[in-house]
């Protein structure tokens, strides 16, 4: 049976979602019709005038190659951030699940690494891995050049990605915590009493239960990897060397602010907000809807 | 002149002001700059000199911590109408600012607001980068400095070197022999650095990096680096490069040029001249050094280099009372006195012939830690300017410029071949300066 609640004052509502309609309008939709227009115009970077071109800047991002770079290495880093903070996570989860010795302890500390500004940790992680002075550059004094993501493109982004799949983990961690503990005890027992193993029991009971996290995380990994890079790029690597770590939202960036071209930035922020909005519609069609298993 | 007489003077001036005359009304107004640290506190200083020296205006300097920062900070309050009066504004967005039409040229500030300042006393070299193709000055020259090569003498010494290298092709000796010599890090380079190791070697080169004068002759104007002389030295980079005997430094490695060669660990490194103070703030105990005018390519002759560092804008839409401040301001930035102490703590150069003249008679370049500064001014004038070395008036230059340091990295670190890693560059670059023609379709350059 559905209960629904009947306002008889037809102001009343609007009242009451006034105060989150206004932040959303002045946050969200002012803005976004701000770069919607300047992504179809040529718009001076001081004011004083723009002129209309239509699809324009829209057809010069997807000519240049330089674009459809910076697209696959997106792509590329969202998938492995994800799929390594997410395991990483799960691991962490599993064995903080099983009430092993010191286990409240850690529920707290896994989850400290979310709480840091990416600036903060891409600071901290710039020293870590500087290949002259840091502790990772350390392995150079064993093998010389080894370690160099300031002239090597491949460990820059793949530094980036580390330290982002880590700050990460503290995210997933909870939630899969979350979810490990709805899983009725009865279930695991009887696995165990059928005599599973541990790691039988996880793949074959507890991945296929928590199936709904576990996607829900999915995306919202996807999501924050593609939009959320930019403080650990900035205070990292700035997109170098040679432009092998400037991924989608730094290009926004580096063109808009950097670059003075605004328009071209608006467009392609456009297509990234595309992006994130396809992939949020796939959260809530296809995986909300078809991945049930209660 | 020190500093210590100059405050004291200063709050002697103050403290008449204050005792003579009424409190009056003062007038506030803003002042951004680009600069942090060190030079951050001298701006504070003399912000504060000139608060004290005077009781109508009130300067508000606030840093914005680094040049491109400010200009962002700057357009985007310009646009929501809460600009500052002056702001600082460096080489490479010159004509950013100049199609804007968010300023007051300097020139006529200072008339309406009977200021006479002699302009043509300014160096040829600075005043024309910030001037209009008709010669008039736009902007305040503030802080000027332009490419050195500096230089570990006992490093020189141990390889049997007398004086200083003046040809590419003897640093290059000179590298190869301190390698011999033990030396871990003959030449620090920082492919940042496209400024001192791009567009000052085009310049005392006396090569075009965009046709047309380097834009001053209109917005049409074509990059040209990939047919140039450009070529072979950036060939040149990476032989030294493969060879060992560039290092790359900066501060993507963990240590940057200027430190590398202050600790001794490096030998030479090329950089602005305003870093003569830092070198000799930073240097460990015993480190001689020298610093020199860039080297040339055998077989060149030498042109002037280009004016680096940033000038300061007037923005409009400010009150008359504020505009007139901000003229105080510029002609207090003007007089011997200050360019004088501007120039002995921070490095960058005098930027007026008498100004210069004066620092000269009184001995100021002889002695250490100041000697070797006045190398820069004989760069800077070397000749006078020509279509090549002028300046560099193109649009949107800072995303050229950092074109030019992903083509180094890319020819340096990932073998890129250099003819074509050259040519894309001059591709990309001609993509901003035509979407920059685009965006002012309609203006004119002053």
């Amino acid at each position: 049976m559905e209960r629904r609640a009947f306002f008889n004052n037809g102001s009343l509502p609007w009242l009451l979602i006034g105060p989150q309609l206004l932040l959303v309008m002045v946050f969200f939709y002012w803005p976004t019709t701000q770069a919607l227009y300047w992504a179809f115009t040529l718009e001076q970077p001081w004011g004083g005038g723009n002129s209309w071109v239509g699809w324009e800047n829209f057809l010069n991002i997807f000519r240049d190659s330089d674009y459809w770079s910076t697209v696959i290495r997106s792509a590329f880093y969202a998938s492995c951030t994800t799929v390594l903070s997410m395991a990483m996570a799960l691991t962490l989860a599993v064995f903080v699940d099983r009430s092993l010795k010191g286990t409240r302890l850690f529920q707290s500390v896994f989850v400290w690494p979310y709480a840091i500004a990416a600036p903060a940790a891409g600071v901290a992680f710039r020293f870590i891995f500087a290949p002259e002075a840091g502790l990772v550059g350390a392995i150079n004094d064993v093998f010389p050049g080894i370690w160099n993501p300031a002239i090597n493109g491949f460990q820059a982004l793949a530094m980036i990605i580390v330290c982002h799949s880590w700050l990460g983990i503290g995210y997933n961690f909870i939630f899969f915590l979350a979810a490990l503990q709805m899983i009725p005890r009865s279930i695991s027992e009887a696995g165990a009493m059928d005599g599973a193993r541990p790691f039988t029991r996880m793949i074959d009971l507890q991945l296929p239960l928590i199936a709904p996290t576990a996607f829900f995380l999915l995306i919202i990994n996807l999501i924050s990897s593609f939009t959320d890079s930019f403080g650990l790029i900035d205070t990292m690597t700035e997109g170098g060397p040679f432009g092998s770590t400037e991924v989608m939202v730094y290009k926004i960036y580096f063109d808009g602010f950097k670059g003075l071209d605004y328009s071209g930035a608006a467009a392609q922020s456009i297509v990234l907000m595309l992006l994130v909005i396809s992939l949020t519609f796939v959260q809530f069609k296809w995986v909300e809807k078809r991945i049930h298993y209660t | 002149m020190t500093r210590n007489t100059l405050l004291g003077a200063a709050s002697t001036i103050a403290v008449i002001a204050l005792t003579a005359s009424p409190v009056m009304a003062q007038t506030k107004f803003e002042f951004w700059y680009g600069l942090s640290g060190d030079l951050s506190d001298r701006i504070q200083d003399m912000c504060k000199t000139f608060n004290e020296s005077q009781a109508d205006y009130e300067i508000v300097c606030i840093s914005q911590n680094d040049y491109d920062t400010n200009l962002q900070n700057t357009i985007a309050a310009f646009r929501a109408n809460k600009q500052p009066t002056v702001t600082q504004i460096f080489d490479a967005g010159t004509l950013d600012l100049m199609l804007s039409e968010a300023y007051l040229p300097i020139g006529q500030l200072m008339t309406d607001n009977g200021f006479d300042i002699d302009w043509s006393n300014y160096f040829s070299g600075i005043a024309s980068y910030y001037s209009t193709s008709k010669g008039e000055l736009l902007s305040m020259p503030f802080n000027s400095s332009t490419a050195m090569i500096y230089y570990n003498t006992d490093a020189l010494a141990k390889v049997g070197f007398d004086g200083l290298p003046t040809t590419w092709t003897e640093v290059e000796d000179i590298a190869r022999k301190m390698k011999a010599a033990g030396y871990e890090c003959p030449v620090a380079f920082d492919p940042a650095g496209a400024w001192q190791w791009f567009e000052q070697f085009s310049a005392i080169h006396n090569q075009p990096i965009a046709t047309k004068g380097n834009g001053f002759g209109g917005l049409d104007a074509e990059m040209v680096v990939s047919k140039g002389l450009f070529v072979d030295q950036l060939t040149w980079f990476k032989a030294m490069y493969d060879e060992g005997l560039f290092v790359h430094k900066g501060k993507d490695v963990g240590e940057g040029d200027l430190d590398s060669f202050a600790n001794g660990n490096c030998q030479i490194f090329s950089g602005s001249i305003a870093s003569h103070g830092s070198v000799t703030a930073k240097a460990i105990d015993g480190l001689n050094w020298d610093v020199a005018m860039l080297p040339m390519l055998e077989g060149h002759e030498r042109t002037n280099s280009l004016v680096g560092g940033a000038s300061l804008w007037t923005l409009k839409g400010k009150s008359e009372e504020e505009y007139k401040g901000a003229a105080a301001f510029y002609n207090f930035l003007a007089t011997p006195e200050q360019t004088e102490w501007w120039s002995t703590v921070t490095g960058y150069i005098p930027v007026t012939n008498t100004g210069f003249e004066a620092m000269t008679e009184k001995g100021f370049y002889k002695e250490a830690p100041y000697n070797g500064r006045e190398k820069a001014i004989e760069s800077l004038t070397f000749t006078p300017p020509t279509d090549n070395t002028r300046g560099i008036r193109l649009g949107n230059y800072a995303s050229i410029r950092a074109e030019m340091v992903k083509t180094m990295q890319d020819v340096m670190f990932n073998n890129a071949p250099v003819q074509a890693a050259l040519e894309s560059f001059d591709a990309k670059g001609n993509d901003i300066l035509r979407r920059f023609q685009a965006t002012y379709k309609d203006a004119v350059l002053p």
